[in-house]
């Protein structure tokens, strides 16, 4: 590939983004309602088990903020990406699809802009994280990086069935079989231990959100039950993967 | 200079033929408009000149590129506007054009000169930071119009490009989109199945049916192959001998009582042709339109799948006569 051409498929990356920052700050009654529910979980779930329940000699409000966390990225990232459904369906999506830049490129603007918009969320939310004494503030920047990477992974996913939908419909299907599960199984509210029954420890720990969760509770809680490489490995591989099937997935949709 | 070559190309879906065998050259800097109702192959046609379909035979040059092995190449030449709108609707007209630029590789440098320039020819300077979700079918027409060329390509493409607007919105967006041919010295190849409109724009059309091209030729010159105007009179006893022994007169037919008389210049010879048929009781004349050249190729009527253009008495008069074949 030569430079001018490395050049302009960049400048198509940007475009990308670009366009999906702008749509981002436009929508400004979506960012609101992004960070009011987590904030709801946290405070009115949180705070209402919280009164009875700590967990490791952690207040359990504190105990689900990396889970709730990562609840944001994993709903955030995965509708951005279902969303090109709608954009196809309005036939936004088909003056871009044309234009001389390979469709990798423009999978690859979509997911920085998706993983952008998820991004800005979660750093509102930390801006909260002194109303949870137990969270250490130094270990932000690392659960970013596992947010981060988990982003990746569910915009990826997001797009790769996005592209295979035909129909808003599906929507709903999504979110029943493929998002909650996701969450619920993730030990974002509970922790993941032997007291789990062994059907659901073993669900729990086949659900690579799991790891996503563990690594950002022990940047921000001390706690964790597997090792940081173990949560960074899973994570960072379920990326990889997600991000190969997106693209292909993206490049055959019609 | 031929600035698209097509030789014998073809695309077939499964077991239906939607492109058989079309051999075409569109000339430089020429407006060229593919007619022919609604699944005759002409969107498929563009499609696959603007590398968004694959040929299943055949090859085609774009520019001098070919779609099958130079695609990337093709695609910087092309504009497209679709046949159904694609603007961003959550952006403002002057974020569409951006956008835009930026996914053609249109330099930094030029990029708001350009982009200043293509919103005042379609006079939407005015209106260019605002969500286009607001505009009006004519306005994002038109922005669509300036956002196919904005990358100076060599060939603007315009699937059916007034399809949805009301007349008088149809007749000004002809003019942008001649206006804007001549302004930017694009060679522009549309299709469309309004045939009157397109014998004001085209310089050429090609009349294409069941995926093949049926004639190609100036839309007068087409017009003038149907031989000449028409004029249908009903009379109590019309004298078809003498009418047809007249020396203007090419063809005299019988038609449900009426008299169909083809001839040449009918508004000179009308005096003279009803003073020998006595007890006239209508008459009406027509010029040959494009759709009379299509009926006459094909046999159907270029719009029997379009209701909605109904309503005129030349569009009457065609049914009317098809209905007596």
């Amino acid at each position: 590939m030569s430079d001018n051409r490395l050049q302009k498929e960049l400048m198509g990356i940007y475009a990308l983004w670009w366009r999906e920052f702008i749509v981002f700050r436009r929508e400004k009654s979506r960012i609101v309602s992004s960070i009011v529910q987590p904030l709801m979980w946290l405070f009115l779930f949180g705070s209402g088990v919280g009164a009875s329940i700590n967990i490791s000699d952690i207040n359990y409000r504190d105990y689900i903020y990396p889970g709730i966390l990562t609840m944001s990225v994993l709903f955030g990232s995965v509708f951005f990406g279902l969303y090109i459904v709608w954009d196809r369906k309005l036939d936004v999506l088909k003056a871009v699809l044309v234009a001389p830049v390979s469709r990798l490129s423009i999978f690859m603007g979509k997911v920085l802009g998706g993983c952008t918009d998820v991004t800005l969320q979660i750093l509102i939310l930390f801006i909260f994280s002194f109303l949870f004494p137990s969270v250490n503030p130094w270990g932000i920047p690392l659960a970013l990086l596992f947010l981060l990477i988990t982003s990746i992974a569910l915009v990826s996913l997001g797009l790769a069935i996005g592209s295979m939908l035909e129909s808003l419909e599906g929507f709903q299907v999504v979110s029943t079989f493929v998002v909650f599960p996701l969450f619920f199984l993730s030990g974002a509210l509970f922790p993941v231990d032997n007291k789990l029954p062994l059907w659901l420890q073993s669900l729990v720990k086949l659900n690579p959100l799991t790891y996503a969760v563990d690594g950002v509770r022990g940047a921000l809680l001390n706690v964790s039950t597997f090792p940081f490489y173990i949560d960074f490995g899973v994570i960072t591989f379920f990326a990889v993967i997600m991000f190969l099937l997106g693209s292909v997935l993206f490049s055959r949709m019609k | 200079m031929s600035i698209i070559e097509i030789k014998s190309l073809i695309k077939t879906f499964g077991k239906i033929q939607a492109v058989r065998d079309i051999d075409l050259n569109i000339e430089k800097g020429e407006i060229f408009g593919l007619l022919g109702p609604n699944g005759a192959g002409k969107t498929t046609t563009i499609g696959m000149l603007c590398t968004i379909i694959c040929p299943t035979s055949g090859s085609a040059k774009l520019a001098g590129f070919d779609i099958v092995k130079n695609p990337a190449a093709v695609r910087r030449q092309v504009g497209i506007v679709f046949q159904d709108p694609t603007l961003d609707t959550v952006l403002t007209g002057h974020e569409n054009l951006e956008l835009h630029a930026r996914l053609y590789g249109v330099p930094a440098k030029q990029r708001e000169k350009r982009i200043t320039e293509m919103l005042e020819l379609v006079d939407l300077k005015g209106r260019s930071n605002d969500i286009t979700r607001t505009y009006s079918g004519g306005m994002r027409r038109r922005l669509e119009l300036a956002r196919g060329l904005l990358h100076k390509p060599a060939v603007l493409f315009l699937d059916e490009p007034t399809l949805g607007l009301d007349p008088q919105t149809r007749a000004r967006t002809w003019d942008y989109i001649k206006k804007m041919a001549q302004k930017e010295q694009t060679t522009v190849v549309l299709t469309t199945h309004y045939m009157e409109e397109a014998q004001l724009v085209c310089d050429r059309v090609g009349i294409i049916d069941q995926g093949k091209i049926m004639a190609l030729d100036a839309p007068d010159n087409l017009k003038e192959s149907m031989g000449g105007d028409l004029v249908v009179i009903r009379a109590k006893e019309p004298p078809l001998q003498k009418i047809q022994n007249l020396p203007y007169v090419k063809e005299v037919k019988l038609n449900d009582g009426a008299v169909e008389i083809t001839l040449k210049d009918a508004h000179l010879h009308l005096p003279e042709l009803l003073s020998i048929i006595p007890h006239v009781e209508c008459v009406e004349t027509r010029m040959p339109t494009l759709n009379d050249v299509f009926i006459k190729l094909t046999g159907h009527d270029i719009r029997k799948d379009s209701p909605e253009d109904s309503g005129s008495w030349v569009d009457s008069v065609a049914r009317y006569r098809q209905r007596g074949k």
